[in-house]
């Protein structure tokens, strides 16, 4: 796949959620730090991934990209248009090229209303013009794209299962054929045998719609296969940037490293002969989180006096990864530590 | 999700998902959902058709009093109480012959102290009852409803201010306020400029005024929980309207529970009309409420047992009738309930 420009170029995005004490007049004591200086490109045409554990900010990185969420403070350029400060009039028009497909199959569809009337909404919103006859024609048209039956046009969600009701999501997220899909773990509330077939969809449909796709996984297993390119967020911030093959081959963040020693690998022999780094403790609360190097805390490389002092910038590595990491790891270690390194 | 039902989901397979069910479970709209579900409730049905009656009753009135042959309700016939100025019982004879020499014969549910016919004054009842419990009722859900939502969906001072008036509401001591209210606009000229006049307005006023609080704090949580659903986010990421947002997506998901709650309300504010009318408030005495006729006849009761038991047995009738009603459509509504 070639991959060109720029899609959307995000700078230091910013999403603090304050916290506020009182009833009549709210004082803020606090913020959880959900999403603290993010920034990243995504290329025309390629999958992003957004890989991290629960709660370090894929959701909200994924909602402020759709603006679905104001962020604090940063920028987000879409094709050259700083959209992070645009008022609700003005994004409509983006709108139509920046759709969202959920995770939850059973929340993201309004339980009264019908397939049609669903997938038919981006048209009544963006093409108010189309007449009903039409736009049945076309909901029906991207049923059968999405492998519905068309006949169920007038069916209500709850008579399809978990991966029928994804499809239905997607239906409505390619409606007016958009420029970037955001998928937020959109394969995780359903069965094991469902999920590739979901995941061949999305494939497919990015292959004849020319779709650019951010796609969110919280475990780096299944990113592999559908991404071009994988950040790794911990606590608000993204600690590694690098090709899917660079990433599983030679991690350079001692986080990374970590994740991936989790990941299952097909041959057991290769993975019993590796170190594997079991990451301890928990995840800090992103309402206070540790100062300078944010992984300093749990990570097995710290040194004390730098890392909790110095915070690190997201710098090229040894292999082209991009890693936020005063002590990157060498060849060494990725070769006895991580499973997934090529051997 | 061991409540859907497993008829309704096809399984996934490889092939393109959801090939045609089989023949008979095509797609159903939700009213057909509903009665498929409301017909197997028999009780609720039962109550349903008393309901319907009951309605009738009040629509005709005046032509099933003409039917049964008895006085119309506000006629006092003084030779219909007895000597010393008792009732008459259930077609009882007037001990003396009147005027023209008839011999008068009381109704089938008896007459009342001022020789008024029990049994029309019953049917009529029902007017008067069903009048008030569905006009009260639609103000507040029509109250209730747009102010829980405004609450609910922008939140913000709006919501502190509507949440702070409701608290204030539901802490008042509603009889009192009630009287008060019932005492201030029974004026010759009412109240609030003539916007509330004596009578039944007032009972109205009184009745939507001390229930729409309930009906908001029920819708407001709904909003407050659907606004933060993903298919909200869906919508407003396609660029929908705040209106849009409100009245398709977040209010059909109301429907149900607003009418689960109505059908509450009505046979509530039918006990609640009867309460205030057995205070004397708002009420003319000459209409014919059950709650008055209740009241009438509270002093009375040893000498003449039909004159509270007649719209005592309506009243009671007509609330069961109601809340089965209520019951049944809630199950019926709720599409995941089991079967
Ligand atoms: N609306 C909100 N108000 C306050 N805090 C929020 C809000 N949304 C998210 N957060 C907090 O921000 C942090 C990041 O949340 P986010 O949902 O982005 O995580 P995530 O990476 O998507 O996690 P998961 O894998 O569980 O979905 C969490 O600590 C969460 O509690
Ligand atoms: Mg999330």
């Amino acid at each position: 796949m070639a991959h060109g420009d720029p899609l959307i170029e995000v700078r230091d995005l910013v999403k603090h959620f304050p916290i506020t004490k009182g009833l009549i007049r709210a004082k803020q004591v606090g913020a959880v730090q959900a999403v603290d200086g993010v920034s990243f490109d995504i290329r025309e045409g390629e999958t992003l991934g957004l890989v991290g554990e629960s709660g370090c900010g894929k959701s909200t990185t994924a909602r402020l990209l759709t603006r679905l969420l104001d962020p604090t403070s940063g920028t987000i350029e879409f094709r050259g248009k700083d959209i992070a400060s645009l008022s609700r009039k003005e994004l409509k028009p983006f709108r139509r090229d920046m759709q969202m497909i959920f995770q939850d199959p059973y929340s993201s569809l309004n339980p009264r209303k019908t397939v049609g009337s669903i997938i038919s909404e981006p048209f009544i919103i963006h093409e108010p013009s189309v007449g009903e006859k039409d736009r049945k024609c076309r909901v029906q048209e991207l049923m059968e794209q999405v492998g519905l039956n068309p006949e169920h046009y007038n069916r209500l969600p709850h008579e399809f299962s978990g991966g029928q009701r994804q499809r239905i999501g997607v239906a409505r997220a390619i409606a007016l054929k958009p420029k970037l899909i955001v998928a937020d773990e959109p394969v995780s509330a359903l069965d094991v045998s469902i999920q590739a077939q979901i995941l061949n969809l999305l494939r497919d449909l990015q292959r004849e719609l020319g779709l650019t796709i951010v796609f969110i996984a919280h475990d780096l297993s299944v990113v592999r296969h559908m991404c071009d390119r994988i950040a790794v967020m911990y606590l608000g911030r993204v600690v590694e940037l690098a090709g899917a093959d660079e990433l599983y081959n030679h991690p350079r963040h001692p986080y990374t490293g970590a994740l991936l020693s989790a990941v299952p690998v097909p041959d057991p022999r290769l993975a019993k002969a590796k170190v594997r780094q079991v990451l301890t403790g928990d995840v800090p609360s992103p309402t206070n989180p540790p100062s300078a190097c944010r992984f300093h805390t749990r990570c097995p490389k710290v040194v004390m006096g730098k890392c909790d002092v110095d915070d690190p910038a997201l710098d090229p590595k040894e292999g082209g990864n991009l890693a936020a990491c005063h002590f990157p790891l060498s060849d060494r270690e990725v070769a006895t530590q991580v499973p997934t390194a090529a051997a | 999700m061991s409540t859907i039902s497993t008829e309704l989901v096809e399984p996934e397979s490889g092939l393109p998902a959801g090939e045609p069910g089989p023949v008979g479970i095509a797609a159903r709209s939700p009213l057909q959902l509903f009665w498929r579900r409301l017909r197997k409730d028999w009780l609720a049905l039962t109550a349903l058709g008393i309901v319907l009656l009951i309605i009738l009753t009040a629509i005709f009135a005046p032509v099933i009093v003409d039917l049964a042959g008895t006085a119309a309700p506000r006629t006092q016939n003084a030779d219909l109480t007895g000597d010393f100025g008792e009732p008459l019982g259930p077609n009882a004879q007037a001990s003396s012959p009147s005027a023209d020499g008839t011999v008068a014969q009381a109704g089938p549910f008896g007459s009342d102290k001022l020789g008024r016919d029990v049994f029309s004054r019953t049917v009529y009842g029902s007017r008067i009852s069903l009048l008030v419990a569905f006009i009260a009722t639609a103000i507040t859900v029509l109250v209730g409803v747009t102010l829980g939502l405004l609450a609910g969906y922008y939140r913000g001072w709006i919501d502190t201010l509507l949440t702070r008036v409701m608290d204030l509401m539901l802490a008042f001591p509603v009889l009192v306020l009630a009287i008060g209210i019932g005492v201030a606009c029974s004026g010759a000229e009412g109240c609030l400029g003539g916007a509330i006049q004596p009578g039944l307005t007032v009972v109205i006023f009184v009745i939507s005024l001390s229930t729409w609080p309930y009906m908001a704090r029920i819708v407001r949580g709904q909003v407050l929980s659907l606004r933060e659903k993903e298919f909200v986010e869906a919508s407003r990421s396609l660029g929908a309207s705040d209106r849009r947002i409100i009245f398709k997506e977040i209010l059909p998901n109301l429907v149900a529970p607003i009418i689960v709650y109505s059908t509450v309300l009505i046979p509530q504010n039918i006990l609640f009309e009867a309460a205030l009318a057995f205070l004397g408030i708002g009420i003319d005495p000459s209409d014919p409420s059950w709650g008055a006729m209740i009241s009438d006849a509270a002093s009375i009761f040893r000498e003449a047992w039909w004159y509270m038991t007649f719209p005592g047995i309506a009243l009671l009738v007509t609330v069961l009738a109601f809340n089965l009603v209520g019951d049944g459509l809630q199950d019926a509504l709720n599409p995941r309930t089991a079967k």
